[in-house]
């Protein structure tokens, strides 16, 4: 693999329930790269992802530079109910990756959550943003050399998605750090992407963001006209 | 106090205390109905044992380790609601029971008999209970941890399917013992009305979890000393202790 590759994908192909998902997909990461996933829903994106990390069986290669590469995941819809369920404090959820308090709340601190008494808070009852950045911080905690973004703002204000994806930027010019990225937001992957595969079972197009944003290739991923404006401030 | 009473009381702190604290990972990973069924499916081998005079504990281990093995096969193979599983489980458990149980012997199988209670009832039920203690303290965190994501658990690199391959023989082994107290009926009970409790009361996982243990032990031994006083079956009796228990941690209830 040459050196500043990340990840190589060669004729993957997933099949789930007797139903092919992804079909001939290649393409290639490199190290740095804040490479999106961009596509229509039912594209096979989140499935890509878990087939990317290992979890579901597929046919062809998936490569990556290092065997034991340190990974953080959001994953998609991962809800505030699921901590309403069950008596467990912020301090508790981040303790599954990190034992000191002091590295947890510099984190927190680092995502925007600065009330010394977050710790002892539960979850479940932060609000939608401070939800996200929570997980976001829970994702970067523990200094992970690739990141897995499944639609990281799903449910949050536009004014929070662009302190979240300005928050992750920052984090990415800071650190060395490769991000995959799966959005809908076409604002976002032009202003914060390196490089952009569309996908729809199969590679529809790949290459570096602003090149791949046009009308004609967005009607071919999503089969209909898309109007984007460019911001070319 | 006889010796009888002491096994009983020994009996029940033990294995109450250890299905509060399992069942109080049950609430979270959506797996609170397995209890039920796997209840359920010690009846046949609970009928099998009073049928041809074996220990219990065996007949309900027996005919649960092919009920849990048969959910945890279906569970991967099958992208059937969990809901549809245990359902078949269940009525296909009460089903063949009711073939086999004999009417006169029906009691004792469905709400259980404190008073069959062996010396070898006892030791097995402390020797196992610590067992299982000691495994789900183990793998406590990572099971919460996969209850609310599993693909946060295998980021984190717990292998999801292993453990919860230990989780179900741990519980299956909890209902085989608890079917010896509370009958087959019942089982679910003791696993998930003390978590429940426990959840109303914590504010935190380990008071959570510890929470459970300790009402699960407390109801055991209120039910038990209700059975010596008033004489009433001591299975119902723990279970409707442990709800009681559940009422008064209404009080305190975490606001949503």
């Amino acid at each position: 693999m040459p050196e500043n590759l990340i990840l190589k994908v060669k004729n993957l192909e997933v099949e789930l329930s007797e139903e092919k998902i992804i079909e001939s997909l290649s393409f290639e990461v490199k190290e740095r790269e804040i490479f999106t996933i961009l596509g229509p829903n039912g594209a096979g994106k989140t499935t890509l992802f878990k087939a990317l990390l290992g979890f579901i069986t597929y046919k062809g290669e998936i490569s990556w530079s290092q065997k034991d590469l340190k990974i953080g995941y959001l994953p998609e819809r991962l809800s505030r109910s699921k901590f309403k369920e069950l008596p467990i404090s912020v301090r508790e959820f981040f303790k599954f990756k990190e034992s000191s308090d002091e590295k947890i709340l510099r984190m927190l601190k680092l995502v925007g959550l600065e009330n010394p008494k977050i710790l002892e808070k539960d979850p479940g009852n932060l609000s939608s943003g401070q939800f996200q950045r929570m997980l976001i911080g829970w994702s970067l905690i523990g200094n992970p050399q690739v990141l897995f973004f499944d639609e990281p703002t799903t449910g949050i204000d536009i004014g929070g998605e662009e302190t979240i994806y300005s928050l992750l930027h920052k984090f990415w010019k800071e650190r060395n750090l490769t991000i995959l990225l799966i959005t809908h937001d076409l604002n976002i992957v032009y202003k914060y992407s390196t490089n952009v595969l569309c996908l729809n079972k199969k590679a529809i197009c790949s290459g570096p963001s602003r090149e791949i944003l046009t009308p004609e290739n967005l009607e071919k991923l999503y089969g209909t006209e898309i109007k984007f404006y460019k911001h070319t401030h | 106090m006889d010796n009888q009473f002491i096994l009983s009381l020994i009996t029940v702190i033990f294995i109450g205390g250890v299905a509060g604290y399992l069942g109080s990972l049950m609430i979270t990973k959506r797996m609170v109905l397995i209890g039920g069924p796997l209840g359920h499916l010690a009846l046949p081998g609970a009928a099998l044992a009073l049928l041809y005079h074996f220990n219990i504990f065996w007949g309900a281990l027996g005919t649960i380790a092919i009920g849990a093995i048969i959910i945890w096969l279906l569970e991967i193979k099958t992208k059937l609601p969990m809901e549809a599983l245990t359902g078949l489980v269940f009525a296909a458990g009460v089903a063949l029971s009711f073939l086999i149980l004999p009417v006169s012997q029906a009691e004792e199988a469905l709400i259980g008999d404190i008073s069959k209670i062996s010396l070898m009832d006892t030791i097995l039920a402390v020797i196992l209970g610590i067992i299982v203690f000691l495994i789900i303290k183990k793998i406590y965190s990572k099971m919460i941890l996969s209850g609310i994501s599993e693909d946060l658990a295998r980021v984190e690199g717990v292998n999801v399917k292993k453990y919860n391959l230990i989780y179900l023989a741990s519980i299956a082994l909890i209902v085989a013992l608890e079917v010896k107290i509370v009958g087959g009926l019942l089982t679910v009970a003791m696993l998930v009305i003390p978590a429940s409790a426990s959840n109303n009361f914590g504010r935190t996982l380990s008071h959570y979890s510890f929470g459970a243990l300790i009402i699960g032990i407390i109801s055991a031994v209120f039910g038990i000393l209700l059975f010596k006083l008033i004489g009433f079956s001591a299975g119902p009796l723990i279970i409707l202790s442990s709800s009681f228990i559940f009422l008064i941690s209404l009080i305190f209830k975490r606001k949503q």
